[in-house]
């Protein structure tokens, strides 16, 4: 007990350095800058507080549940008893691991179409375009993107093909789309990316691709381990951008058909 | 009901529902699909609940803390003031936002642990420590530097593909260059910190700027900060994948 509460103490104390620089940002130039005294310097006290406890909470049931769950789904679904092979003596290809791209897709996908800062985003580009790009349909093919985006990153932990070739193709998509694409929507479209990795899914999804590393023969969780967050923020921005495009092209023949 | 109006209960139900698209995947993959018995349970269960928990005490104090502050001051620097100060408003606020990101916290950690599992650092607690701070210090630093950079270019109004293909060709030309064990988590490294307090403070000054600067459209040119604040880690991380 004594030891739990001197760990609960010391995670205490390097959280609150942790959001030291922010707190004095805030703080600092709104009384020496902006030269305004806080309206509720009570409730600021407290949420800070709230802050400082969440995230030391949050991290402790990330290492008890978060982190756990991702390496155990990826030993699961990588153990040879499940998959009926012997790696030992025959050569496993990569297609025998559909499992894992099929789960780290449903991930990607459940987790896209249920992030609130998603919305948020959906809603914005429906109204900038005035309704010729709807919500929802932004919604799922981010969530589709997403899928596809993990389930590509998984293979590439299995193959241990080679990170850099495939962003930087997805950045050469990028660049090729940007120029066709409807040019309000072009910032908006970036952002997305960063939008759908949330706090609890990059470490569920960072375990995961840690776990598959390690199980999977021939993989180095130093090397092949990380990266399956640069697919899931990429591939929402090669889907916003082309759904973008299709909703113009549709909407434009529709009003071109029916005058 | 009195109890749905507390909005620490309101919160307590949104964070379990941020959660549970990743409960609803495991558990039905675990019933169908993988059906054999989960070790630990009651540990899973234990953690879940405090993640929901962190996740809402923390929601809520950014609520009634930094996020009322920090977007009313990112419009009163927006609105006036010089440009000097708005610039250093924006590094610091970058830098403090992606510093106390818990999800950065957690991931560096993890990093920290397989570059010493991987023989690239000591095996020890004070060489983990220090690699963690490091990478996350990096990718602080980073951010700072591209909220300013991409509030320069909404002051000067750039287009915003610009300056993001100036960083596609930077990633590009570096990875070669960069040790292959860094590659990885610099490029995750972007995604990873910008989360739940960098977002909707950098969102709120970017809107805010479009807002303030006369034949600017806040729903078209407030955006575009996010994507240089997941770009310019990779470039810096990679960086100091090669200094150290």
């Amino acid at each position: 007990m004594i030891e739990w509460s001197i760990h609960l103490l010391m995670e205490l104390l390097q959280t609150c350095r942790d959001i030291l620089p922010i707190a004095i940002t805030i703080i600092g130039f709104q009384l020496l800058v902006i030269r305004r005294p806080l309206a509720h310097p009570k409730r600021t006290l407290i949420g800070f507080f709230y802050v400082l406890l969440g995230i030391v909470v949050f991290l402790e049931g990330l290492d008890m549940a978060l982190f756990p769950l991702g390496s155990l789904m990826a030993s699961q679904l990588t153990a040879p008893e499940f998959l009926g092979i012997n790696p030992v003596n025959q050569p496993v290809s990569w297609f025998t691991y559909s499992w894992v791209y099929v789960f780290a897709a449903s991930i990607g996908f459940a987790t896209a179409l249920a992030e609130p800062a998603l919305l948020a985003v959906a809603i914005k580009v429906e109204q900038i375009s005035g309704g010729t790009i709807p919500a929802w349909g932004l919604r799922i093919s981010v969530a589709i993107g997403v899928a596809l985006g993990l389930a590509l990153g998984t293979f590439r932990i299995v193959t241990g093909l080679d990170l850099s070739f495939f962003i930087i193709a997805g950045y050469v998509i990028v660049t090729i789309q940007t120029y066709f694409a409807p040019k309000m929507i072009i910032g908006l479209a970036y952002d997305s990316g960063g939008v759908t990795t949330s706090m609890v899914t990059v470490p569920l999804v960072t375990a995961l691709g840690l776990g598959l590393a390690e199980a999977i023969p021939g993989r180095n969780p130093l090397l092949d381990g990380f990266g399956l967050i640069a697919f899931a923020s990429l591939f929402p921005i090669i889907a916003v951008l082309g759904y973008a495009q299709i909703a113009q092209w549709l909407s434009r023949n529709k009003t071109s058909s029916n005058p | 009901m009195p109890l749905l109006n507390n909005p620490f209960i309101r919160q307590l139900f949104s964070s379990f529902l941020d959660l549970a698209p990743i409960l609803a995947v495991v558990i039905i993959f675990q019933v169908f699909v993988i059906q054999q018995p989960i070790p630990d349970v009651a540990e899973l269960i234990i953690g879940t609940f405090l993640v929901v928990l962190g996740l809402t005490l923390f929601v809520q104090g950014l609520e009634q803390s930094l996020f009322p502050l920090g977007e009313s001051m990112a419009y009163a620097f927006a609105r006036k003031g010089s440009l000097l100060w708005l610039l250093a408003f924006a590094f610091c606020l970058g830098f403090g936002a992606a510093i106390a990101e818990p999800a950065l916290i957690a991931v560096a950690d993890k990093a920290a642990n397989i570059a010493a599992t991987g023989g690239l650092i000591e095996q020890s607690g004070v060489a983990k420590d220090s690699y963690a701070l490091g990478l996350r210090v990096t990718v602080a630093l980073s951010i700072g530097f591209a909220i300013l950079v991409g509030v320069f270019r909404i002051i000067r109004g750039w287009p915003v593909h610009y300056p993001v293909f100036a960083g596609f060709g930077c990633v590009a030309v570096m990875t070669p260059f960069a040790p292959d064990e860094i590659i990885g988590i610099a490029y995750d490294s972007g995604a990873i910190a910008t989360s739940t307090i960098t977002v909707p403070l950098v969102t709120a000054l970017g809107v805010g700027l479009a807002t303030a600067i006369k034949g600017r459209n806040p729903m078209t040119d407030g955006f575009g900060l996010i994507v240089f604040a997941v770009l310019m880690p990779m470039i810096f991380v990679m960086a100091y994948g090669m200094i150290i």
